[in-house]
């Protein structure tokens, strides 16, 4: 019980710490790091609650994919991140001001809800036992019956993003020799020549 | 104290969203950091359904922080797709000047 509390608090605490980092860091590839230690931490806590399926899942996601997407991205564009922190402090009050009071209803939200009467009566999809079906196994489950759909559209929503994405950064450029293989193949034998070449002549 | 329940983590993830929201004020102009810090928006908002999907033995929740977690990842890459775009075309990331870009 000790250990899952102490664990709950590293983690916890880790995350928040490298947030903050991340919004504040000097440079822009150390905040890429702090978001991938804040992802891992909040995997941590992932799994102390339980969620071992999506704890993996932000891992291979987050961390594998996203965030070496943001660290390409930083390290190849050519910034002036000098100039970028300009005007950092003049912002700093009106954005503190703004997060602290947010963060604070937030808490109040927190410390102040209850549980409607009812709500443990709707649940729709019960959460097995974790010594007779996987966290992983349940979710599957679930996923591919009764959200089916929604998975599909999942799908669509990558495949529209990566499509996208492609469309977006794909440029013709006039310089680069491609091999065009319809070219190749439209070419007929007539613009070919065969010519007998005699021994010790040239053409 | 040592009991950990669910408002331990609603008050975490309360803590990632301010955070988030402060970083997208504190950095203005850089756009990268902005990104981030909507991902970070969003890791909170999966936090809180994981702990309520926990807290009230449903799983739907956890099926919901998948597909946000699927969403967060498409607006990532197309983000950045655009960032680099703009970058190729402009030579800066500098957010002021984005609204030069309507017709």
């Amino acid at each position: 019980m000790i250990v899952a509390a102490l664990a709950f608090y590293l983690f916890a605490f880790v995350t928040v710490a490298s947030a903050v980092m991340v919004i504040s860091a000097r440079n822009p590839v150390h905040s890429v790091l702090f978001l991938i230690l804040a992802f891992f931490n909040s995997a941590g806590l992932f799994v102390l609650l339980g969620a071992e399926f999506l704890a993996m899942i932000l891992v291979v996601v987050y961390v594998g994919a996203v965030a070496v997407l943001f660290m390409f991205v930083v390290m190849m564009l050519d910034i002036n991140f000098v100039a970028l922190r300009q005007g950092f402090l003049q912002y700093l009050p009106i954005g503190a001001l703004i997060g602290l009071i947010l963060l604070v209803e937030l808490l109040v939200v927190v410390g102040g809800w209850s549980l409607a009467p009812g709500a443990s009566l709707s649940v729709v999809a019960p959460r097995p036992l974790p010594d007779q079906v996987t966290n992983t196994h349940a979710l599957g489950e679930l996923i591919y019956t009764h959200y089916v759909y929604l998975f599909q559209a999942a799908g669509v929503v990558l495949l529209v993003a990566m499509i996208g994405a492609i469309v977006l950064t794909h440029r013709r450029r006039d310089n680069v020799r491609k091999q065009d293989i319809g070219a190749q193949l439209r070419r007929s034998t007539s613009s070919v020549e065969l010519r007998k070449v005699e021994t010790g002549k040239g053409l | 104290m040592f009991e950990i329940g669910l408002a331990h983590y609603l008050t975490v993830a309360a803590a990632l969203f301010a955070l988030g929201i402060f970083g997208i004020f504190l950095n203005r102009k850089n756009v990268i950091i902005i990104l981030m810090s909507v991902e970070l928006m969003l890791l909170a908002v999966n936090i809180n359904l994981v702990a309520f999907s926990v807290s009230l033995g449903d799983l739907v929740g956890q099926v919901f922080a998948l597909f946000v977690l699927t969403v967060a990842a498409a607006e990532a890459s197309v983000g950045l797709a655009i960032l680099v775009v703009y970058f190729r075309n402009r030579g800066s990331i500098a957010v002021e000047d984005i609204n030069l870009m309507k017709g």
